[in-house]
């Protein structure tokens, strides 16, 4: 693969991330345990609408660019490629709603599903502990774009992690029910955590050109965030160190297929319609 | 003061259009029509968010996501500042919660009806909101006082709700015929619901007079359905869509536009719960409150906890 | 049973007439209410927003944050449960206020100046 095609990997891992996570995130609007945390909640949600779309703005610009042979290399979603057919350029929203979900990079984590409070808080805290060492890394890429976004986002992400590791450490240090629901949530989604620091080959790539992060220092950074949190929480750090992966590569748990048969339903159902 | 000077001294900030506040006296009946029409606010809000929500996730542009994510949780916000408005009236909301949930509280019979495709999210924010706000804009100068401050907040919010469900309309109207005719089916399923929602016709609405004199109703139904009438039809030429209504016409000598007769069969009917979705937007209230028992217990825990632990009392 | 207070609603049920809301009985397990101050832009003084539940006052100063600054409405929260606020009572209103009518002397356009002095 060449430089190019790294980069916008790169991209769609962050831009996916955040997709995913927040189309997940959306599924509670309404349904929250109280109405100020429902609002709480989507305003998260809101915030990383926010930043996929720059993502996928910025994505898509980088598309356009393609040879149809790097473009073939780096997709294979009809869907999109009629697009291209038709001598459209992507736009953002080509980008989330006409690739298929094996040209989606996000981790797995995010595409799981919410099951209960503690299970989304779980999720949350992984991600925004994450996604807080990454911005902080990413303020200084040499790609202006994600430096951009990286510092918008920095702030945002703050607030976020500060919100899911205060229900972390409630629900673990709250009642009985509610440490062991937390603890169990963290238990089934361990697995799914190491997938965040192993690097696939656009990590590689972005590292050593200068504009990605380095994963192993953030691994350290959200280690030591994790282990200090569930220390509050009186809550522990599963044995289990088997860890799943494959979604920076395209290859996903059954829930992704669902998750982007319904968001996608309309776009697929009317293609080239403007909403 | 005796009761009777407690009366007089409330009938004479009512009118004279002096707020009341929650520590004032008021009559029992003054009291407990408000909780009721609040709280019912309230619930119409918090069960408002179900038809909309369930395209949160099948919204066909992330713009549009964002900004039906946003609108929906405005409607949480509203649901949440009527709650207080009420609360400040000797009610807590877990009461009117439980109030929703048993069945015995109302809710706007409009949000028992399904929102089947896209163009409902347009319809909803142009007709639904666009007659809430009608209702609404009048009780910013209600005479109870977190009432009316409650209002002037939601209002303010409200003023983007009608306006993003409009530019979906606009988007549909503009787009292929199969987009045109989603628009025109939405118009045709959510225009006499929306009617209904400004209640029965005034010689069926025997507190009218009452409440209107209390400040707590400013207009009656039948006024602000003409309103509402009068304000779409021009709306929807914009659109170009037809008005599901073939008895529409102008009337010149009354400056109105005539309509058809409202399907009050129906409208008893889904306040009775034989709605399409009565029932299952209660039950996901229910569901929703019940699964979040055990975080709200835990949080509380957690909070006694730590003021145990400070030695300051929780 | 504990009494429970809510903003502007403060004991002495009986001077506010009407429904006596302690009849019912209260959900112990229910978040306590607050009350939040917001502050629009620096320089300017804290204002009643509205109210809000929450379990501690971290949590109220949170959600505050989320319900009532979502668009852009405040650079500085305060929360207090709403049972710390006291209140004076309708009741007491005129030896409260009224005393303070007749004090014209207090303000500046009782005195007359003349004209050449300028503006003082
Ligand atoms: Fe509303
Ligand atoms: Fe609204």
């Amino acid at each position: 693969m060449n430089q190019n095609l790294h980069q916008l990997n790169y991209i769609l891992q962050l831009a996916d991330n955040l997709l995913i996570h927040a189309q997940r995130l959306g599924e509670w609007c309404g349904h929250g345990p109280i109405l100020e945390q429902d609002i709480a909640l989507t305003n998260t949600c809101l915030d990383h609408i926010g930043a996929t779309r720059s993502l996928y703005q910025y994505a898509a610009e980088l598309v356009n660019q393609l040879t149809p042979l790097e473009r073939q290399t780096m997709f294979t979603s009809p869907a999109l490629e009629q697009v291209f057919t038709k001598g459209l350029p992507a736009k953002e929203d080509d980008i989330a709603y006409l690739r298929d979900a094996w040209d989606f990079k996000n981790v797995l984590l995010v595409e799981q599903p919410n099951e209960d409070w503690a299970y989304t808080i779980a999720k949350c805290f992984f991600m925004d502990a994450y996604h807080l060492a990454l911005y902080s890394a990413l303020k200084s890429s040499n790609n202006s774009v994600l430096a951009g976004v990286a510092d918008k986002s920095l702030k945002e992400v703050k607030y976020h992690l500060k919100w899911s590791s205060e229900w972390v450490i409630r629900l673990g240090d709250g009642t009985e029910e509610s440490h062991e629901r937390m603890q169990t949530a963290i238990n089934e989604r361990w697995a799914y955590t190491g997938e965040l620091f192993q690097a696939s080959a656009a990590d590689v790539a972005a590292m050593e050109a200068g504009y990605g992060a380095d994963l192993c220092a953030l691994q350290t950074t959200w280690n030591a965030q994790v282990q200090s949190v569930f220390t509050l929480a009186k809550l522990s750090i599963p044995d289990n160190s088997w860890m799943q992966q494959g979604g920076k590569e395209g290859r996903h748990t059954e829930h992704l297929g669902y998750i982007l048969a319904e968001m996608q339903y309309l776009q697929r159902a009317y293609p080239g319609m403007e909403w | 003061m005796t009761a009777i000077n407690h009366q007089e001294h409330f009938d004479h900030k009512i009118d004279n259009d002096i707020t009341i506040e929650p520590r004032d006296w008021m009559p029992d009946d003054y009291r407990k029509t408000l909780i009721r029409q609040i709280s019912q606010h309230a619930h119409s809000e918090v069960v408002g968010m179900l038809p909309e929500g369930n395209w949160i996730t099948r919204a066909p542009s992330l713009r549009r996501k964002a900004v039906l994510l946003a609108k929906v949780q405005d409607e949480a916000g509203h649901g949440l500042y009527l709650y207080s408005a009420a609360e400040t009236l000797g009610i807590t909301r877990d009461q009117m919660y439980e109030q929703l949930h048993s069945g015995k509280a109302k809710y706007s019979s409009i949000f028992n009806y399904p929102t089947i495709t896209w163009a409902d999210m347009g319809a909803i924010g142009w007709l639904v909101d666009g007659a809430a706000i009608m209702n609404q804009v009048p009780l910013c100068r209600t005479s109870y006082g977190p009432y009316a401050r409650a209002m002037v907040r939601v209002c303010k919010e409200e003023s983007f709700h009608q306006r993003q469900g409009f530019e979906i309309m606009m988007q549909l109207c503009k787009g292929t015929a199969a987009q045109k005719k989603m628009a025109q089916d939405a118009l045709n399923r959510w225009w006499w619901p929306a009617l209904m929602m400004f209640g029965p016709t005034d010689d069926a609405s025997p507190h009218t007079a009452r409440s209107m004199r209390w400040r707590i109703k400013r207009f009656t139904n039948d006024e602000l359905r003409q309103k509402m009438v009068d304000v779409t039809v021009e709306q929807a030429k914009v659109l170009g869509l037809t008005m599901p209504d073939p008895d529409l016409k102008w009337n010149e000598a009354r400056g109105h536009y005539d309509f058809g007769a409202i399907n009050w069969e129906e409208f008893n009917n889904v306040i009775k719960g034989n709605g399409p979705c009565n029932k299952e937007r209660l039950n996901t209230r229910r569901k929703a409150w019940q699964e979040g028992q055990w975080v709200r217990d835990a949080a509380l825990a957690y909070a006694r906890k730590q003021a145990s632990a400070d030695g300051t009392p929780a | 049973m504990q009494t429970f207070f809510r903003y502007g609603d403060y004991g002495d049920k009986d001077s506010t007439g009407g429904a006596n809301a302690s009849v019912n009985p209260v959900n112990q397990n229910e978040w306590p209410l607050w009350e939040v101050f917001i502050r629009s832009k620096a320089g300017l003084d804290h204002k009643h927003a509205g109210s809000l539940h929450a379990a501690d006052a971290r949590m109220a100063i949170e959600n505050a944050r989320d319900v009532y600054t979502r668009r852009n409405e405040g650079v500085s929260i305060w929360v207090v449960e709403s049972k710390h606020i006291h209140a004076t009572l309708p009741d007491e209103q005129e030896e409260f206020f009224e005393p303070a009518n007749d004090k014209v002397y207090r303000h500046p356009t009782f005195y007359t100046i003349p004209d050449e002095v300028g503006h003082m």
